[in-house]
């Protein structure tokens, strides 16, 4: 199998406190992987140093064999390592049309283009077709985005990172809010990514978790802790002990 | 059903591009000033180059959400390039006009990287200290500028090598407002290609457009240099139409008035600088004929009613006239309230 994404002893310390503790880390081509750990495991620091918008004390991240540890956020995005944010980031003011609209143009280099009116290429507009359909945002794509239901929002979430087309996806809680009535609607589209992306999954939502990933990864005081297929995590006692117990009692 | 959908994608992302009943009625009114208002030409001219400073504003406030206190800065620029290249014999005045553009664009590219970083309030006081050292290089280097006399001895030469400046201020105005348009042209285009997109997508969402892949950084160094040229075309033309240049285009009271101006007219959708200048400069004509030494009292009570109460609400009846046009280039006018609001 060939690795998607790769860190090798990556270690976060903010002061004394060591927020990732050489995590040496694997996603393989077209996984579906869950990382999970108690509040407070340093998941979200993890994220922000695979995406670049903190800096590692030490170690390397490569992406498909490429080192990636200094690149900018922004060029990480463009060589395919997308993610979604847990509190959605969206731009309030624009249509999902104009988001995904965006991001599609973005990624064909057509942010530059400072002449052409949005949507005068035929490639782009079919491809935000695509995009609207799949993330069921058809109906909804001219409303401003601040008026949609918290549901969509979400959709709209994952859909502008898949639109960046990437090879690796992060998605930071993907369900995490969204009202019972709504939540099929994007475990549906969750489920339903294309295999050829890599997806590795932040969550809490230990249903989540069984019903989609493969393999588990977990994470403890910033260290990885154990990793396996969701049969040996969700039956190892000492993972049960730290994480699953909490999580079950509550 | 998919051909559907794309049709619709594309004609409402289209849509957008094209010229509203409104914009089109607009600026043909403006046209018709020029035969229909001969004694109103000076301050006419005075409008139009307003409303290009307001609109050179607005490109960076209004789609890109950087705040400005000190865009006179360009303006004054802009103007000085264009009144010491007449006054040293260079009278054609489209080269003056690129000359200032380029000098403004200079500026505005170096010092776009002060106001890349930091809160609302930092850029403000960096393009404040811009301005007042500008400013104030203006006033000591009076073998250049004139200082506190001012720059004279300006003479034009005639537009094109055909239309001479008149005392009535009908080929000013003309040509102020022949430029103004050709750039509203091209503002135009810009926020509404995918350029234009991701400065509005950076003004609502900074860490989101990072994460699009947007090079946040680049797109506002792109956008506050082509402000700066736009402002200082706009102090070029005030200079070649008033063959006259003092402190006062660098003053702190003008980018103070094209803020007023453009929150007038609203932030963000490009007539915002256009009417609000019209607005400003016409209340200014008629409150200071009713009370002279007041009309500030009036103006500053107007700003503030307009800030509080918010303009949808007081200019509801016209916007639904305007709406065709106003709705293809933006959403809505946005307050400044929310421009801040986009910190958190």
């Amino acid at each position: 199998m060939t690795i998607a994404l790769e860190t090798k002893g990556l270690v976060k310390r903010f002061g004394g406190l060591v927020a990732t503790d050489n995590v040496s880390f694997k996603l393989e081509q077209g996984a579906r992987h869950a990382l999970i750990g108690p509040n407070g495991a340093g998941k979200t620091t993890f994220i922000n140093l695979l995406t670049g918008v903190i800096k590692p004390t030490a170690g390397q991240i490569y992406l498909e064999g490429q080192e990636i540890t200094g690149l900018r956020p922004e060029l990480r995005v463009q060589r395919g390592l997308a993610r979604t944010f847990q509190i959605n980031q969206l731009f309030p003011a624009m249509t999902p049309l104009e988001t995904i609209g965006l991001a599609v143009s973005e990624r064909t280099g057509g942010g530059r283009d400072w002449w052409r009116v949005t949507g005068s290429k035929r490639e782009i507009i079919d491809e935000i077709v695509e995009i609207a359909q799949r993330f069921r945002l058809t109906d909804v794509l001219d409303e401003r985005t601040s008026n949609l239901a918290y549901g969509k929002q979400r959709l709209l979430e994952i859909a502008v990172a898949f639109a960046c087309k990437p090879r690796v996806l992060l998605l930071d809680e993907p369900a995490a809010g969204v009202p019972e009535a709504e939540r099929h609607e994007l475990l549906a589209t969750v489920a339903a990514l294309p295999r050829d992306v890599s997806v590795l999954l932040i969550e809490h939502d230990m249903d989540l978790v069984f019903s989609f990933a493969d393999r588990i990864s977990v994470l403890v005081n910033g260290a990885l802790f154990t990793e396996g297929t969701v049969e040996e995590v969700s039956t190892d006692p000492r993972v049960r002990a730290v994480y699953l117990g909490e999580s079950v009692d509550e | 059903m998919s051909t559907n959908v794309a049709d619709y994608v594309r004609t409402t992302l289209v849509r957008r591009g094209r010229w509203g009943i409104g914009e089109i009625v607009f600026w043909l009114i403006a046209a018709a000033t020029l035969y229909f208002l001969p004694e109103r030409h000076l301050i006419l001219n005075e409008i139009a180059i307003i409303g290009l400073f307001a609109l050179s504003l607005d490109l960076i406030l209004g789609y890109a959400g950087i705040v400005s206190l000190g865009h006179a800065a360009f303006f004054g620029l802009g103007a000085y390039t264009a009144g010491i290249l007449a006054r040293d014999g260079i009278a054609d005045p489209l080269l003056g006009l690129g000359a200032a553009a380029i000098a403004a664009a200079i500026l505005g590219f170096v010092t776009s990287f002060l106001v890349l970083r930091g809160s609302d309030l930092t850029k403000l006081m960096v393009t404040l200290g811009v301005a007042l050292v500008l400013g104030e290089i203006a006033n000591q280097a009076s073998w250049l500028t004139g200082g506190a006399d001012g720059l004279q001895g300006i003479t034009m030469g005639p537009i094109l090598g055909l239309f001479e400046f008149d005392i009535f201020g009908t080929t000013a105005y003309a040509y102020s407002l022949t430029v103004t348009f050709l750039l509203f042209i091209v503002a135009r285009r810009i926020v509404v290609s995918p350029y234009g997109l991701s400065l509005r997508s950076i003004r609502d969402n900074p860490l989101k457009a990072r994460a699009v892949g947007i090079p946040v950084n680049h797109r506002l160094v792109a956008v506050y240099t082509l402000a700066a040229a736009y402002a200082g075309v706009a102090g070029a033309l005030l200079a070649q139409t008033t063959q006259f240049v003092s402190l006062d285009v660098l003053a702190f009271h003008r980018s103070a008035d094209v803020m007023l101006v453009l929150v007038i007219g609203g932030v963000g959708y490009l007539y915002g600088g256009l009417i609000g200048a019209i607005v400003f400069k016409v209340l200014q004509d008629v409150i200071s004929a009713w009370t002279p030494q007041y009309w500030q009292f009036w103006i500053g009570l107007i700003l503030v009613i307009i800030v509080l109460v918010g303009r949808e609400r007081l200019t509801e009846r016209v916007r639904v006239l305007w709406k065709g046009a106003a709705g293809r280039t933006a959403k809505s006018p946005e307050t400044l309230q929310k421009t801040s609001a986009r910190e958190v």
